[in-house]
């Protein structure tokens, strides 16, 4: 029965509204903008966020990860002729450190190559890593043909090699390719395996798999290729001695990750002259990054809250001036015999029903935008629920707040006074 | 004098008792009611007449219980209303009374049918019988084909026929009418009047302010008032 009475209260206010459509559109066109760019932003928030964040958990939340820099006044001493700048991690660092560490679960040494190669017909330079068949299980592709590296390929040292995805459709390598020999440089390799690539990891800190045409053992590319790169640009030879680019470090809990990080660079600190490695956390990445999108939330949150802010006043504002228009008829509603809650609960009603009605259309316009700006931009956006029913539940308490001053201002209305003057 | 106006008689539906209403205009105050004592019996029907400003409306008010006097008493079906708040005097009103005005007071917005529907919201009544309660009493004053117009689309007479209507409702014991032929056509205010003479036959007490005396003649009593007193009455009984 009460319910009914809501119902048909509720359905009055709409009507009441639907008198002055235009009017009621304009009122709430404040909390359509309002909340449609909540929404909105919102959206595109949370999908800039969410591609960071994955980007970052690719790397693996238990993994640390450190780089080979070559560090800047080696960088200008290489620029004389015929220096040889050496610079890097070692072999022994990463021995070092997995001895040293018993918090390691496993550790991948990545060796980067630049060779001549040829798959049949198919010649062109390749991106070689050289690392151990751990580094599948750090960085997990899943497999597509053939097999990854085996121990038993680091130990024997048997030349194998196996292509990424990139890496052979480069090649023009399919599954019927394994099996065959690879050249790579002047020796052989038998290519065992094609494993897929994914995109999207943070490039700065892992090499994107984009960036890689092939895995072969470590201790073979040592064998095979050595340490020293040299490189011919404009008449000037640039030679680099680089045992180890990169090694990927991954630890038992996540517990461990930052305390094994700190003795890891306490380590190198002591074995290295020059700061020529550069170690970087996922793990703290990501919580910086959650920290970012936390404060990215606050200011988002402000500025929705003034612009519901600014909407909630416009609303009050017409709601007020609509209260001083219907003067007559809240007088003629008392003198009829409608309490002064009745009143309140009818002007709230439309206000509620105004700023909910703005409230719909403005989800609608800030579900629509980030589509188009995924559609036409290529950023990514979600809509989560909550970026829904959030706005929803906001702009009903905007309704509520804003609407109740004006409300109480129509139940004070004298009706001896509203019903004279005319 | 007071107190053989004063009965206990069951006919007595209204009464005031030394009934002051001061307004505060600046430092002067204004005794619209200037210590009135009256009685009015079930079943009258009484025009109020005066001179302008003598305090007519004011009394008319206070009598519908949408104005509070300053002192003195005013007696509701043996109920003492001057102490009740605004919530009850409220529901007095919807439970008893029927207003007419001289500038009629419908709801533009609203449809007549919605209009007429009026009191039955604050009543709690269901639309379907909200619905066909208007209709019996737009047929009652002939206007039962508009219904679904508005106000603006209705002659003076057609939107005090619906004013009436609006009064009659909620079946009230008693309907105010100040000046309700004020606005009307000679003619038509005799028709608006036929049809309060009507309700009057059908028992409804009625209380009318009015400045034609050719009006006030189809009244049962008439009350002159002049400066905020009862001047004289005079009656067909
Ligand atoms: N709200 C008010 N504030 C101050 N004075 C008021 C107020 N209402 C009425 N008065 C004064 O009270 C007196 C009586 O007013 P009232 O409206 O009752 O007169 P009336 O007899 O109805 O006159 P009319 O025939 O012109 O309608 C007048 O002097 C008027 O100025
Ligand atoms: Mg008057």
């Amino acid at each position: 029965m009460h319910q009914i009475k809501i119902v048909r209260n509720i359905l009055l206010g709409i009507e009441n509204l639907l008198l002055h459509k235009l009017r009621s559109l304009l009122t709430t066109l404040g909390i359509v903008f309002g909340v449609g760019s909540v929404v909105a932003m919102l959206s595109v928030g949370e999908g800039a966020s969410k591609e960071a964040l994955d980007s970052i958990r690719k790397l693996g939340s238990n993994n640390i990860i450190i780089n080979a820099i070559k560090s800047i006044d080696d960088e200008a001493a290489s620029t004389t002729r015929t220096r040889m700048s050496i610079y890097g991690l070692t072999y022994k660092d990463h021995v070092r450190v997995v001895e040293t560490f018993k918090t390691i679960r496993q550790a991948a040494p990545v060796k980067l190559i630049r060779k001549e190669g040829r798959l049949r017909e198919r010649a062109l330079e390749l991106r070689v890593v050289g690392t151990t068949p751990s580094w599948f299980e750090l960085v997990q592709r899943p497999v597509i043909a053939g097999r990854v590296l085996l121990p038993s390929d680091e130990n024997d040292r048997v030349p194998v090699a196996v292509l990424t995805e990139f890496g052979a459709r480069r090649l023009l390598a399919t599954e019927n390719t394994i099996g065959q020999p690879l050249r790579i440089g002047g020796d052989y390799f038998e290519v065992v395996g094609i494993v897929k690539s994914e995109s999207g990891q943070a490039s700065n800190i892992q090499i994107p798999d984009q960036e890689v045409d092939a895995y072969i053992p470590i201790s073979v590319a040592r064998t095979y290729f050595g340490d020293v790169i040299s490189r011919r640009t404009a008449g000037t030879r640039e030679r680099e001695m680089v045992e180890l680019h990169q090694m990927i470090v991954q630890v038992n809990s996540t517990e461990d990750v930052e305390p094994t990080a700190k003795g890891i660079e306490n380590m190198l600190k002591r074995f290295h002259k020059k700061k020529d490695y550069h170690i970087s956390v996922p793990l703290a990445l990501l919580r910086q990054a959650e920290a970012t999108k936390r404060t990215f939330n606050i200011v988002l949150g402000s500025i929705a809250g003034i612009s519901l802010l600014v909407g909630g006043i416009g609303i009050m504002n017409i709601m007020l001036a609509s209260v001083t228009e219907r003067t007559q008829e809240i007088g003629v509603r008392r003198a009829i015999g409608a309490k002064r809650r009745q009143i309140i609960s009818q002007f709230l009603i439309e206000t509620v029903v105004l700023s909910i009605i703005g409230g719909l259309i403005g989800i609608g316009m800030g579900v629509l935008v980030p589509s188009l700006i995924t559609y036409f931009a290529g950023m990514p956006t979600v809509i989560t629920l909550e970026s829904i029913v959030l706005p929803l539940v906001i702009s009903f308490g905007v309704g509520i707040i804003f609407g109740l001053y004006p409300a109480v201002r129509a139940a004070k209305v004298d009706p001896i006074v509203a019903l004279r003057h005319e | 004098m007071k107190h053989e106006v004063v009965s206990n008689s069951n006919a007595e539906i209204v009464r005031l008792e030394n009934a002051h209403k001061i307004y505060q205009m600046g430092t002067q105050d204004v005794n619209a009611l200037a210590g009135i004592t009256l009685s009015f019996t079930r079943g009258s029907f009484w025009a109020i007449m005066g001179p302008s400003g003598s305090g007519k409306s004011t009394m008319m008010n206070i009598l519908g219980c949408l104005d509070h006097l300053t002192s003195g008493r005013y007696i509701l079906e043996g109920q003492d209303v001057s102490t009740l708040d605004d919530d009850s005097l409220s529901e007095l009103r919807l439970r008893k009374f029927g207003f007419i005005f001289q500038s009629f007071n419908l709801i533009a917005q609203l449809t007549v049918q919605r209009n007429i529907e009026l009191p039955l919201y604050y009543l709690g009544w269901d639309g379907g019988r909200s619905a066909e309660r208007a209709r019996v009493l737009a047929q009652k004053i002939g206007l039962e084909e508009r219904l679904k117009h508005r106000p603006a689309e209705l002659s003076g007479g057609q939107m005090q026929r619906v004013a009436i209507a609006r009064a009659l409702a909620n079946d009230p014991q008693i309907i105010f009418a100040d000046e309700p032929t004020g606005n009307l056509d000679t003619t038509t205010g005799e028709q608006i009047l036929q049809l309060l003479v009507e309700l009057n036959e059908l028992g409804k007490t009625i209380i009318m302010v009015t400045h034609e005396s050719y009006i006030a003649a189809h009244a049962k009593h008439r009350l002159y008032m002049l400066d905020g007193l009862v001047e004289r009455i005079d009656g067909d009984d």
